[in-house]
């Protein structure tokens, strides 16, 4: 996955300032790699939809350019929205059309000749082919997300986007969805999607974007990242509540919590010498007890609280 | 070129008209029998003919004319305007087609209803009134050329209007009275002087003139006019429209 290859989409300098003034896109460089599921991590508003919205075409951006695959998406926009297929975060369909009236339009306005077989497999792997002939607002909210994807999938798109696939799906749906973009992946399609939930770049994203108040401030893979700035954490239950660190431990990265109840020591996994069984010796030269360790990582949510910074 | 892409919107836009086709068809059937009972049967027996024509059937063209300009201009707008509403719009904007395969597939529906419409009631005017139509291939292009050129005029309203209230402002505030006012139910000769010659900056006055010529072989204003005055008409729009898409205006912040 990390070896190199031509990018399938890149953005150079890209940047976004509405009319009204709002910068909403600081110039922004970002490459995708071909068949990788890349997370654009942030809050709301931090500009992950207007830049999704500036390579598919929706908004014109104010400065830089965006290649997809080898054309540019404004001199050659008709091969390059040809590579690329849409799903965005609010659920807009026609109410009153069939699933399969709405995917067979969708597939015909981006100009490829009819597949039937192509559309019922494609209804198929969404669990969608039983309700092909019902009416889009019958259906569910899972669903509708689905038949989205769906749209977006009709005209084969080599890149997906997926703007907030889970937003508002319960916890057992949004299981589903990371389950179906896996799938999709693996049939080659490469996935770019936003989310504002960690738990779903962490579950997914083979590279995470993290992107705040219109900057993109930091790309890197999933795993380095969480590496890098994954501390570890060894939690000791006390025995009995301790009302201050002892002096012998003094020479720990130790922290007091839970109203002395517990001992927190943070510790660098990659490191040669961790400390744990320096402190299990200090602990026991103390005379302290402990009723139960456990270790823990740095969850990604920690990583990005910490870049973003709390409140921002 | 991406005709299919435009060929997937003209279909979606008809489908959706003929899902509802009983009310499309009753809807025009009703008020034209409507019309020319109360006008054609009722008054117009009392009245003398006009240029030479009983009144009832000198009102056909201008009566046709005023739904195909009322029907277009809804038609198209509501068109393009129920995606921007609805957000389905994001397709057709990520989507490989260009400005004039959109038109053709928005503009092209609303226009062909246009033009059923028209040729519905003119059948259903046959039943009430025995009129003669002169120039048949004329006929069919004044119908044709006004459907599209209005359909345009709608699917500019569609994008412009930022509601639904808004979407009705322009019928209502400005197509209704044109229409009334453009010779539709009179000649333009039955004016006094001035109001003649200020009927005559009227657009529709030629489009109802024209079309009437086509029946009749006689009109207000020089057929040659007529067409020039349609064909102006539709240019000016399919101009608005390409700026439209080409600043995206409406459409892409």
């Amino acid at each position: 996955m990390s070896k190199v290859a031509p990018p399938i989409l890149s953005a150079r300098g890209v940047a976004k300032t509405y009319a009204s003034g709002v910068v909403a896109l600081s110039p922004t460089d970002l490459e995708i790699r071909a068949g990788e599921i890349f997370a654009l991590l942030g809050p709301n508003g931090a500009g992950k939809t207007t830049l999704i919205s500036i390579i598919c075409g929706l908004v014109n951006a104010s400065a830089g350019t965006v290649t997809v695959g080898e054309f540019d998406n404004v001199r050659d926009w008709r091969a390059a929205r040809g590579l690329i297929g849409l799903a965005p975060q609010e659920i807009a369909t026609d109410a009153f059309e069939s699933v399969w009236a709405t995917v067979t339009f969708s597939r015909g306005l981006f100009g490829k000749p009819r597949d039937d077989a192509y559309l019922r497999r494609l209804l198929e792997d969404l669990s969608l082919w039983d309700k092909k002939s019902a009416k889009i607002m019958a259906l569910s909210g899972g669903m509708k997300r689905r038949v989205m994807i769906a749209k977006a999938l009709a005209h084969e798109p080599r890149i997906l986007f997926l703007d907030e696939p889970t937003a508002g799906v319960d916890v057992e749906l949004r299981r589903d969805m990371w389950a179906l973009v896996r799938r999709l992946r693996d049939s080659g399609v490469t996935i770019i999607l936003t989310t504002h939930y960690i738990e779903e770049a962490e579950e997914m994203a083979d590279r995470v974007g993290v992107i705040n108040k219109g900057r993109l401030i930091l790309v890197e893979d999933k795993a380095v990242l969480m590496e890098k700035m994954g501390k570890r954490q060894l939690t000791i239950q006390l025995q009995a509540p301790l009302r201050a660190l002892p002096d012998d431990l003094a020479g720990y990265r130790l922290e007091l919590a839970n109203e002395g109840h517990q001992l927190i020591y943070s510790f660098d996994a990659k490191g040669d010498e961790t400390g744990i069984a320096g402190l299990m010796r200090g602990l026991h030269a103390a005379g302290l007890d402990f009723k139960d360790i456990q270790t823990s990582q740095n969850s990604l949510e920690d990583i990005f609280v910490g870049l973003v910074g709390v409140g921002a | 070129m991406n005709l299919r892409g435009a060929r997937a919107i003209y279909t979606f836009e008809l489908s959706r008209w003929f899902r509802t086709l009983t009310q499309s068809i009753m809807a025009p059937v009703i008020s034209t029998s409507l019309y020319f009972v109360v006008f054609g049967s009722a008054i117009g027996s009392r009245m003398s003919s006009v240029d030479g024509v009983s009144y009832a059937a000198f009102i056909v063209p201008g009566l046709i004319m005023l739904s195909l300009l009322t029907e277009s201009v809804s038609n198209a707008s509501f068109g393009i305007h129920m995606p921007k509403w609805s957000g389905t719009i994001y397709e057709l904007l990520s989507a490989p087609v260009s400005w004039w395969e959109a038109v053709a597939g928005y503009v092209g529906a609303a226009a062909t209803k246009s033009v059923l419409l028209g040729l519905i009631m003119l059948a259903t005017a046959r039943i009430f009134v025995p009129y003669h139509i002169a120039h048949p291939a004329m006929m069919a292009a004044f119908l044709v050329l006004t459907a599209i050129s209005f359909s345009l005029f709608g699917f500019i309203i569609g994008v412009w209007a930022d509601g639904w209230e808004r979407l009705q402002i322009v019928p209502t505030l400005i197509i209704t009275p044109l229409t009334f006012l453009g010779g539709s139910f009179y000649s333009v000769a039955m004016l006094p002087p001035l109001w003649r010659h200020i009927t005559l900056f009227n657009p529709v006055v030629y489009l109802v003139s024209g079309f009437r010529w086509s029946f009749y072989a006689h009109a207000d204003v020089p057929v040659g006019l007529s067409l020039a005055a349609t064909a102006g008409f539709m240019i000016a729009c399919l101009i608005v429209v390409w700026r439209i898409f080409a600043t995206g205006y409406k459409l892409k912040p």
